[in-house]
């Protein structure tokens, strides 16, 4: 079994997703590609089963809000192959007011968390997720924290405004 | 879920059995930490449970992206505060990847100083807390003080204990002095021999050995299957450490090993614990002695342009102050482009997603904490579990509440 490097390992992924899964860069050395949500669990399931690459590790699920953007929001996937030492970003962007993505428990049971998490503070909806309810948040809470539109503190609040501090 | 057994037990229908419900948390002695689990109990047996957390959830991501990257380090502290200096220095090294600043070795070598005290403290307490809720209170005094040690040199190198906020972007704010190096020598001449008398108080202590040995065994499916990472992992038997993988720091200049277990239970997270703490005595030794072959002054990398002046030359120096006005104020141009980078924290692999738009602050910054991801197996690996059992596997999870809820 020789290394894998990202070039063998676009290759075995573009050779069976073709142009479905779109390579956006290798920022800092870690491969980083593009794929739509009717692809993400077949592709996430081939990068953890197939023999060759074995990404059996999720390291990470979360997401990424541009409001400026058609299709706003982010999900970004990081998983690592253990045996290669080789780590791959998937993204999937979508749209704004249809936040739908498959979920990836049925590969793996730490995802239940890390997308409840996502869920809490995007709003992005698992489909298929076993219990997609708040976590971190007070369950009566109406609005996803981490969307670029909702303030870090209260807008209508005075006492933090700059012309106190003489600026 | 599939992975564990459920007990049904309402298969006898002449026997009105009933369950109960047992709020353990969100505040309770055994728990140490606000952890809410309701329990659904027959008898002593837990049946189900659900975690609930969030408790003191501070909304750190978002404050991240309203923060310049250095006023980002002291939210990092209140991640895993039981090992400050290992999130504060993997944040320093993540903006360091994205900055393209290269560090000096004497650097890496303080730093690896730092975060090896650190995890060696975390562990005295996990293992030392494992030992009061098995019912052994000595060994734990018998360790503290030796935290209080730890505590003393971080004093000594920046001033503060808990909560450290050690270290700048691009080194340490300021040189370690003789006292620090001297705490250090001392804590390496005087530990050892108290960590072998922990050991030798439960390694081979039967009552001990009864209550952890084959409690809450994990394969190596599940703790792969549940992103598992740190000593947890290595205790079911995967020997996947970050500073050996993929080495930051300079870890590829040191002489280590990553101990395993086979099992996964609670005795093996304990030994695997001990086990790095040796390994971390080895490598603190290892970096005094790289140390006195490196330039002794040089203690942060040149980068003016990110690393804060000292005050003195702000009031003094022109250069020091506009670069010191220019920091501040965010006017510095930083790379657009996002980071992934990863240290071995106390509890496992804590990343940090950093999505830069060139800004003064992230466009957006995510923490893996290891701690929220380790335990989102607790409630399913609870079931069928004792409730005596439930909490000492609690306790050697080693959930920090503050890793847990960011």
């Amino acid at each position: 079994m020789g290394t894998l490097t990202n070039e063998i390992l676009l290759q075995q992924v573009t050779g069976k997703f073709g142009d479905k899964v779109k390579l956006i860069g290798e920022p800092y050395g870690l491969m980083t590609v593009e794929a739509d949500r009717d692809q993400i669990i077949d592709l996430l399931t081939f990068l953890k089963t197939d023999a060759q690459l074995q990404f059996v590790f999720l390291t990470d699920i979360t997401a990424i809000h541009y409001p400026e953007q058609e299709n706003s929001i982010g999900v970004i996937y990081h998983l690592h192959s253990l045996v290669h030492n080789v780590r791959i970003r998937i993204k999937v962007f979508l749209p704004d007011g249809d936040v739908r993505i498959p979920t990836a428990t049925v590969l793996w049971n730490g995802a239940n968390w890390m997308e409840r998490e996502t869920y809490d503070f995007f709003g992005v909806d698992f489909e298929g997720h076993p219990n997609l309810v708040r976590i971190l948040n007070v369950d009566d809470m109406t609005v996803f924290p981490m969307r670029k539109e909702y303030p870090l503190e209260d807008p209508n609040r005075v006492d933090k405004k700059d012309f106190y501090f003489g600026r | 879920m599939q992975n564990f057994p459920s007990l049904n037990t309402n298969t006898d229908t002449n026997l009105q059995s009933e369950l109960s419900t047992l709020n353990l948390g969100p505040t309770h002695p055994a728990t140490h930490g606000v952890f809410q689990n309701v329990l659904q109990l027959d008898g002593e047996r837990i049946v189900s449970g659900v975690s609930t957390i969030g408790y003191i959830h501070r909304a750190f991501e978002k404050i991240s992206e309203h923060r310049p990257f250095y006023q980002i380090t002291p939210l990092t502290d209140r991640l895993n505060y039981c090992s400050a200096p290992i999130n504060n220095m993997g944040w320093h090294m993540t903006v360091e990847k994205l900055l393209n600043i290269t560090i000096p070795k004497r650097v890496d070598y303080m730093r690896v100083i730092i975060m090896e005290l650190a995890r060696i403290a975390d562990h005295i307490i996990c293992n030392g807390v494992l030992g009061v809720d098995t019912g052994a209170f000595t060994g734990f005094l018998y360790m503290m003080e030796y935290r209080e040690a730890i505590y003393e040199i971080y004093e000594e190198v920046c001033g503060s204990r808990l909560t450290t906020n050690v270290g700048r972007l691009g080194g340490f704010e300021r040189n370690f002095n003789e006292i620090a190096f001297a705490k250090i020598n001392k804590f390496l001449a005087d530990f050892p021999k108290v960590l072998k008398e922990f050991e030798s108080l439960f390694n081979r202590n039967r009552i001990f050995i009864d209550r952890t040995k084959g409690v809450a065994p994990v394969t190596v499916e599940d703790a792969l299957s549940y992103s598992w990472s740190g000593p947890l992992l290595r205790a079911a038997g995967v020997d996947y450490d970050v500073r050996a993988m993929n080495p930051y720091s300079s870890y590829e200049d040191f002489d280590f090993e990553v101990p395993v277990g086979t099992s996964g239970d609670v005795y093996d997270r304990f030994l695997v614990r001990n086990e790095e703490m040796w390994q971390s005595l080895r490598m603190i030794q290892q970096a005094l002695d790289k140390i006195q072959k490196e330039d002794p002054t040089i203690f942060h990398a040149d980068v003016p342009e990110f690393y804060l002046p000292p005050k003195e030359e702000v009031y003094n120096n022109m250069e020091a102050l506009i670069y010191h006005f220019k920091i501040v104020m965010g006017e510095i141009p930083t790379p657009v482009g996002e980071v992934y980078h990863s240290v071995e924290g106390a509890n496992g692999e804590l990343g940090f997603y950093l999505v830069n738009d060139g800004g003064r602050s992230p466009y957006r910054l995510h923490f893996r904490r290891p701690s929220f991801i380790n335990y989102s197996m607790y409630a399913d690996m609870s079931r069928g579990m004792l409730l005596s059992d439930a909490i000492i596997n609690m306790s050697s999870l080693n959930v920090i509440a503050g890793e847990l809820d960011a």
